[in-house]
């Protein structure tokens, strides 16, 4: 067990090194660091001030040294312009050449300094990440357990009236995404046209004081995308353990309907919804970025969308860090977890 | 010219159908309520010793809603066949339902051919057996041929990039204010924030999904097929290698690789190209492959087949990778293409980048698919009976492995047709890609929702559309999963 995360830890080491260099090489692309500069020095530069420009604050140099850079590997890139500012990678507003580090990358625990926020990557993620981990916790407590209790109750009785409609519910789910389900209900619930205003259209301030009239549609729009699938996989397990025969031979001794399915069929049951909720994690990523957007809701998403939008390197990094890292401990998590329910399979 | 009401003359039918849907939900409720209460039918032995059961109440709460479903179907199509007949005179319903004809003629005319001669059809033929896959065949139809037709210019009322000044952000129904000769007197569902039309927005964006998602789930599935089935197949260090990439390119967040791909800035440097230039690759190798593993013991059946097939196929594939001569222009260098007298058609450098972003998105899942399916089939007896009769690999991949595990990769073509319409949308959402001026629904939805406290008409006429296409799309899956699993 200890060598099979040991070997899943280095594939997760590989595969963010490989994931952060693609993401290093694309946004490092010659007319993406001609933006940057742009949006950062004058829109009417010409090119010969953008190349200098870009010279000048290293971002000309070849793509492995400043990756290296980046990493913590290679020294940082420093250089005093003509006007006598310094200038570099590891460099801050007002720095000065005594009190600049030598290296300064992910290795130092340093994430590098965002072009669009000015400030620190590294505060600008944790406290985005804030933001959005408190929106994923409820999205979690609203969405797990009315998918488990909508797949159980479908799967109990596999054709019945409760089941086939459930099920029509859920598959409408899984085909509504949330920028649909989310434009839909701010129609309904929060436009004057209609008039029930019963929520507020935008989540903006549910980031200081989340209140259920501002936080509760974000939550449900993400929810609700997700909950269809898990509560499909749910059921199709349901059903598959009802069917099986110490159900029946339960069933055949007498033991009342809500005892099979309370006692003997739910544990088994949740065995596979298990890891469908685990790997929904990276879909849920996909959601949060859509619904921080629809609702204006600075978290991590909206982070993403603006680093994204402006070419901001650093901070687009480190948040495509987090997102593998993400993804990738849920992975292990459900593969680990699935081992510890279900005694029958081994990891060799 | 009078605005439009929504039902016009028809609307003695409102409280009507109101009191049928009204129905309809009590007797769902109902019906839900009474199959957990409810006993069950009972049972009686007549005289003779055959059992019969009575229908109870339980049978009863059924018939209910039975009835008042066929209320519901029934008012609706009232509400369409008026509409057709009275056009405008019926309201806004009437006349875009007279708008529909085209759609509504083609969809009575699949319809009866296909349940005519269902027996003779297969799998497709069996669908017609199943409800839910008939419900979910005539949502995806009805927008396929929404697609069509709106491009043939058959159903739009008016250009969906004209703005008309004066109905900018009208509600729907709202008559030009001068309306010239053999113009459409009526904005039927509004104009949005540039005063254009919604309707003809919608119907044209059906178009662009109809054109885009199948065949980019298609290219998916090539990729996939063709790089899962010996991954499966061979194992060892391949697969950890293929399963590796993979596994990394599913990592990314879609957004953030789309956001990384298609922006006008990596369209200038040409990657997009590159890839599509790699990945349309893989359609022919897959049919090059699939045509020799059958026939390569006929050398002379064989080699002019694979010379005409692949022949087509690279002339198609330079068509579709080079724009006007070149296959990657960028402002440093260019590669040379097939020329443009020899190029069949061009691809406007928006819809290549979506294009391509949304199989290179697609196929990691299907390569996945594919090889859990190769796995499980290649320990089958007809497998070794194939690999003892001395088969090559690549034919007992492709003709062995492959058609028996049509049925699972058959439902989810059908559920990632819809994902991709998802995808396009999640696309247009953003803005990125398509031209800000695209009637894409994705883009349509992004434009509406930021007057949607105020004007709901924009926003919501697309975000149905999408809803009902992939809800089609996946109500038709399910359909094929229950009748492929009765065979």
């Amino acid at each position: 067990m200890g060598l099979f995360i040991l070997r899943r830890f280095g594939v997760m080491l590989l595969t963010a090194l490989c994931l952060t260099f693609v993401v290093f090489f694309l946004t490092n692309l010659y007319p993406n660091l001609e933006k940057l500069a742009k949006t950062q020095g004058n829109q009417r530069m010409s090119d010969e001030q953008v190349e200098a420009w870009l010279g000048n604050r290293g971002y000309l140099q070849p793509t492995l040294v400043k990756y290296g850079q980046w990493l913590g590997v290679v020294p940082g890139f420093t250089k005093t312009l003509d006007d006598g500012t310094f200038v570099g990678t590891c460099t801050r507003p007002g720095s000065t050449e005594e009190n600049t580090p030598r290296y300064c990358g992910v290795l130092q625990g340093n994430w590098g300094y965002s072009t669009v926020f000015k400030d620190e990557v590294g505060t600008i993620v944790g406290k985005r990440l804030g933001n959005t981990g408190y929106l994923m916790f409820w999205v979690l407590v609203l969405m797990v357990p009315s998918a488990l209790i909508v797949g159980v109750l479908a799967g109990m009785r596999e054709g019945s009236a409760l089941d086939r409609s459930l099920s029509t519910f859920s598959i409408i789910t899984t085909a509504t995404p949330e920028y649909v389900s989310g434009v839909i209900f701010i129609a309904i619930f929060t436009s004057s046209t209609v008039g029930l205003k019963w929520f507020k259209g935008t989540a903006t301030q549910a980031m200081d004081n989340p209140t259920f009239e501002n936080f509760f549609l974000p939550v449900l729009t993400i929810a609700l995308y997700g909950m269809g699938y898990i509560a499909r996989m749910t059921r199709a397990s349901m059903t598959e353990v009802m069917t099986a025969q110490y159900i029946r031979t339960a069933r055949l001794k007498g033991v009342s309907f809500p005892n099979i399915v309370m006692k003997h069929a739910l544990r088994n049951a949740l065995i596979a919804p298990f890891t469908v909720i685990m790997l929904q994690f990276p879909w849920l990523l996909n959601g949060v970025v859509i619904v921080e957007t629809l609702f204006n809701y600075k978290g991590f998403g909206w982070a993403l969308v603006q680093a994204a939008g402006n070419n901001d390197i650093q901070l687009l990094l480190a948040i495509s860090v987090v997102s593998v890292f993400v993804v990738l401990v849920t992975q292990l998590i459900s593969d680990i977890g699935y081992v510890y329910l279900n005694p029958r399979i081994r990891i060799s | 010219m009078e605005p439009l009401t929504w039902t016009g003359s028809i609307a003695f039918l409102n409280p009507l159908l109101m009191i049928a849907i009204a129905a309809l939900l009590l007797s769902i409720v109902i019906w839900i309520v009474g199959s957990i209460f409810l006993p069950e039918a009972p049972l009686s032995i007549n005289m003779d010793g055959t059992v019969s059961s009575g229908s109870g109440l339980r049978g009863l709460t059924q018939n209910a809603l039975r009835f008042s479903f066929i209320a519901c179907v029934a008012l609706a199509l009232a509400y369409i066949v008026l509409g057709i007949v009275m056009g405008t005179s019926a309201g806004i319903v009437g006349a875009v339902s007279q708008q529909f004809l085209p759609v509504w003629l083609s969809l009575i005319i699949l319809y009866a051919m296909s349940i005519a001669f269902k027996r003779r059809l297969g799998l497709y033929g069996k669908l017609f057996d199943s409800p839910i896959g008939m419900i979910g065949f005539g949502l995806v139809m009805f927008w396929v041929f929404t697609g069509i037709f709106g491009a043939l210019d058959l159903i739009v009322t008016h250009d969906p990039l004209v703005q008309l000044s004066g109905m900018k952000n009208k509600v729907p129904g709202t008559p030009l204010p001068t309306a010239e000769e053999g113009e459409y007197a009526w904005y039927l569902l509004g104009g949005d924030n540039l005063a254009r039309d919604v309707f003809s927005r919608m119907v044209k964006g059906a178009w662009i999904v109809v054109q885009i998602a199948p065949l980019a789930t298609l290219f998916a599935f090539m990729v996939g097929i063709t790089l899962g089935l010996p991954a499966g197949y061979y194992g060892g260090r391949l697969d950890t290698f293929l399963s590796f990439l993979a596994n990394l390119i599913l990592a990314f967040p879609v957004i953030l690789l789309f956001y990384l791909l298609v922006t006008p800035e990596i369209v200038a440097t040409g990657v997009p190209n590159y890839m599509a230039a790699v990945l349309f690759l893989f359609p022919i190798l897959f049919i090059g492959v699939l045509l020799n593993s059958r026939y390569y013991t006929r050398p002379k059946f064989r080699t002019p087949l694979l010379i005409g097939v692949l022949g087509v196929a690279i002339w198609l594939y330079l068509s579709l990778i080079s724009t006007s001569g070149f296959i990657i222009n960028t402002d440093s260098y260019r590669i040379w293409g097939l020329p443009t007298y020899l190029d069949l058609f061009d691809i406007p450098g928006g819809i290549l980048v979506v294009f391509v972003s949304v199989v290179f998105v697609n196929s990691p899942t299907v390569f996945r698919i594919v090889r859990g399916l190769a796995l499980d089939i290649k320990t089958r007896d007809y497998v070794a009976a194939a690999q003892t009769r001395g088969e090559g690999p690549w034919y007992i991949m492709l003709w062995e492995i492959l058609p028996n595990a049509r049925g699972p990769l058959i439902v989810d073509f059908c559920l990632r047709i819809g994902y991709t319409t998802i995808l396009l949308g999640t696309l247009g959402f953003f803005g990125l890609g398509l031209p800000p001026e695209s009637p894409d629904w994705g883009s349509t939805i992004n434009e509406g929702r930021k007057l949607l406290s105020i004007y709901l008409h924009p926003a919501l006429p697309p975000a149905f559309a999408l809803l009902s296409l992939v809800l089609g799309l996946n109500l038709l899956a399910d359909g094929l999963r229950e009748e492929s699993l009765k065979d």
